[in-house]
């Protein structure tokens, strides 16, 4: 495990990303913790404390009907991150699978594998994600397939690129020179050498991940269950601030705040890696 | 280079048949449909507006009449707005989508070559750290966060521009700005780094050997060089304009394209969907066939692959 040594040594050197870590573990672990951190239901309706501004028992407030923002933010963390990790490794199986069957087969193979990716590199993934959670219903399994089925293709590109310059390797050579079988030289001496682009892939894709469902989910578009007792996409609890943010600001800030932060630690986090695992500069696309 | 700007058009076609291939299965898939209310209708009813709107034919009869409706430039009956067909709406809805994003690329131009072209030439300095924090902080910032807070403070805060109104030329500048930021950022950031290698490179050596002024190196020997990366990223900023231009058409209230794609969406109205889907792809892919385009004349050793 050098590779996760160098990682870890690398992170705690850079202050920015080692707090961004921090601030990522903090959210998933206060979706994962919600119900024993806050004294209210999620739903929990209230009339005797409708709208009120942040105060001491309601550190963020509450909403329209009297819930504790707090809490509904707290909760929201398990959609968000749920989300965000749970695409990026779909997209993560799904791509690199299929980038190192087209580096590592190449030839005609990888030529009509490459002209899919590029089709649907050319596609306005938005849009595409939009239509398939149609597709696979506005829920937060049919958001993360949606998003898995539009992300992939970074991966595969990337992982593609990685397997036919590791192809080439002295040492890559000297094992199939000495018969060793296909999946011992893709197990033990191509997969190694693409993990540091492919680390630094995920941990851009979650942030991706999170803007869109976040995103989707204020316009009406995303996961479309408001009374969800595990949690509320932070973007619908958003759009509900939205349509009050002339007297109660209160409301929209809170679950901005949350999105916007998570979505900048990820970012920050994955400046950091890329710059401990590439030194040479980064002039991969995010 | 001929041969090179041909594999790039078929390429942008099979990708527009893609897109209406997938969109077409998509709809014909999807649970729900326009005709569904919580009022049931009669049986007949259903079978006329079935008829009316062809649904009542084999798939690939539906499939093929689509298609040749899209090579004559004709996009379908909306369901939703029964006396307009969607190449109608679109062609009245897509200029003010147009405008936006011609705006919104503007402003990200002016302002990232200004703020890139300093951070590199001075690097590490106070300048340059807040153009890779600021590049960092566009792209992390939704856009329903930025519109929403632009509104906050300059409409309902300090009361300088009113919110939702697209009519003069000041309801332009919140909605550029939430648009074109993202944009900014990204291209502050491309621009920066590729100017930071170039300045690095011999010629920018050999030009201030022979004597250059420090603003003809800058501007012509390194800016020059610069500029041939930056230009691909014209294709996926555009993507990011199209996707975007959406949810700021959304918040703005700005009856462009986008809004109409959103009420589609909630609508289950097929054709808009499918419709507004295709303009956007074809949008798309005549802005990466330019950016090809582009660069073949920029950098002319592209053809050879």
């Amino acid at each position: 495990m050098n590779a996760a040594k160098t990682v870890w040594n690398g992170v705690r050197e850079e202050p920015t990303a080692l707090w961004s870590l921090i601030f990522i573990m903090a959210v998933c672990l206060g979706g994962f913790l919600a119900p024993l951190l806050s004294p209210y239901g999620p739903g929990g309706l209230d009339e005797q404390r409708i709208l009120q501004a942040p105060g001491s028992s309601h550190w963020m407030g509450t909403d329209a009907l009297g819930r504790d923002l707090l809490t509904r933010v707290l909760y929201g963390a398990r959609v968000s991150m749920t989300v965000g990790i749970g695409t990026a490794l779909i997209a993560l199986l799904i791509g690199t699978v299929y980038g190192l069957i087209s580096g590592y087969a190449g030839g005609n193979l990888d030529h009509l594998l490459m002209r899919i990716v590029d089709v649907c590199y050319g596609l306005p993934d938005l849009l595409i994600f939009i239509l398939l959670s149609l597709l696979f219903g506005r829920n937060i399994a049919g958001v993360l397939v949606a998003l898995g089925l539009v992300t992939w293709v970074r991966f595969a590109r990337i992982t593609r690129g990685q397997v036919l310059q590791a192809k080439e390797f002295v040492y890559v050579e000297g094992a199939r020179a000495i018969g060793a079988s296909h999946a011992r030289i893709i197990l033990r001496h191509i997969l190694p050498n693409i993990l540091a682009p492919v680390l630094v892939t995920l941990t851009f894709s979650v942030p991706g991940a999170i803007l869109a469902e976040s995103t989707l989910s204020f316009i009406g578009l995303g996961i479309n269950d408001p009374y969800s007792d595990w949690g509320t996409s932070w973007g619908t609890l958003a759009q509900d601030g939205w349509r009050a943010m002339r007297t109660y600001p209160h409301i929209i800030l809170f679950p901005a705040l949350a999105i916007f932060l998570t979505i900048l630690a990820s970012n920050f986090l994955g400046n950091g890696l890329r710059d401990i695992l590439d030194p040479r500069g980064g002039s991969q696309e995010k | 280079m001929a041969r090179f700007l041909l594999t790039r058009l078929l390429h942008g076609l099979a990708v527009i048949w893609v897109v209406i291939t997938l969109t077409f299965v998509f709809m014909r898939l999807a649970p729900g449909g326009p005709f569904d209310r919580e009022r049931r209708l009669p049986p007949e009813v259903l079978a006329n507006i079935a008829a009316k709107y062809h649904l009542d034919e084999p798939w690939l009869k539906q499939y093929g009449r689509y298609l040749l409706g899209i090579a004559r430039g004709d996009l379908g009956p909306s369901y939703k707005y029964v006396d307009r067909g969607v190449s109608d709406i679109v062609t009245e809805t897509f200029p003010v989508s147009a405008l936006l994003g011609v705006l919104a690329l503007g402003f990200a131009v002016a302002f990232s070559f200004p703020l890139a072209i300093s951070a590199a030439y001075y690097r590490n300095s106070w300048t340059d750290r807040s153009c890779l924090f600021l590049a960092t902080l566009g792209v992390s910032l939704p856009h329903f966060i930025l519109g929403a807070l632009l509104i906050w403070l300059f409409s309902l805060q300090l009361g300088w521009l009113q919110p939702g109104r697209w009519e003069d030329l000041t309801s332009t500048v919140l909605p550029t700005i939430t648009l074109g930021a993202a944009p900014a950022a990204y291209l502050s950031y491309l621009l920066r780094s590729s100017l930071v290698e170039s300045l690095e490179e011999d010629y920018v050596r050999t030009a201030r050997a022979k004597g250059l002024k420090e603003a003809t190196v800058l501007f012509k020997h390194a800016l020059n060089n610069s500029l041939i990366p930056t230009l691909t990223v014209l294709g996926p900023l555009s993507a990011a304009l199209i996707t975007g231009s959406f949810v700021v058409e959304y918040i703005f209230a700005i009856p462009g394209m986008g809004r109409f794609f959103i009420t589609a969406v909630t609508d289950r109205d097929y054709p808009m969907i499918m419709g507004v889907t295709l303009v956007y792809t074809g949008l798309l892919v005549s802005a990466n066939f330019f950016v090809d385009l582009l660069y073949s004349i920029v950098d002319p050793r592209i053809k050879s692959h």
